[in-house]
């Protein structure tokens, strides 16, 4: 029972990072909606996991986590300066 | 279980569902970029870390609360990171905060 509510709980949040996602005027609103998202989707993946009587959801929970967090950083870093390869010294240099 | 640990468990799960639906909501309602930021921080803090510490309380002294308690310092870590890294680059990118006190406003005393 308890475990229902938290999961409701955390759907009604995905669903509110979902639609702050889709409307976000800029790129890092949606940035930071899908990050949102991703913690959201950690909780609700362990809350599922004792839900259904099986935490080993909880390696999934974690993996999805480490996946959440490169992937972030990946798109922030592209939108920052244009370019997936750029390092600090070469932004720089440049005029 | 005691019922004591039962009742706590159930406290933490609903609160922590509480904040995250509160932070959710002001993700979606806040007027600026920088404010949505500060509410989507709540999930992160207050939400996960009650609804992991429910799911602690359920577990027992188990390897599962060992695996709780590393996806929470997991969150701990790389969620403040996260936010740091998304307000450096918005503002490199010229986004201003919308109640910010303009420059040459007569606001000096």
């Amino acid at each position: 029972m308890m475990f229902s509510v938290a999961a409701i709980a955390l759907l009604v949040t995905l669903a509110l990072s979902l639609a702050r996602a889709s409307l976000g005027p800029t790129v890092f609103d949606r940035l930071q909606a899908a990050n949102t998202i991703g913690t959201a989707a950690m909780l609700l993946l362990s809350v599922l996991g004792f839900l259904g009587g099986r935490p080993e959801f909880l390696d999934l929970a974690i993996v999805y986590g480490l996946l959440n967090v490169i992937g972030t950083f990946a798109v922030l870093k592209y939108f920052r300066s244009g370019d997936l390869g750029a390092t600090s010294d070469q932004k720089a240099d440049a005029p | 279980m005691s019922a004591l640990v039962e009742g706590l468990s159930w406290l933490s799960l609903v609160l922590g569902g509480f904040f995250c639906m509160v932070g959710a909501l002001g993700l979606l309602r806040m007027p600026d970029f920088f404010t949505r930021m500060h509410a989507a921080s709540v999930v992160d803090t207050l939400g996960a870390g009650l609804i992991l510490l429910g799911l602690m309380l359920q577990a027992g002294w188990t390897l599962v609360a060992v695996k709780l308690f590393f996806l929470g310092l997991l969150i701990f870590f790389v969620s403040p990171t996260a936010t740091h890294a998304l307000a450096r680059a918005s503002l490199e990118r010229g986004l201003k905060p919308l109640l910010a006190p303009r420059e040459d406003a007569s606001s000096k005393p």
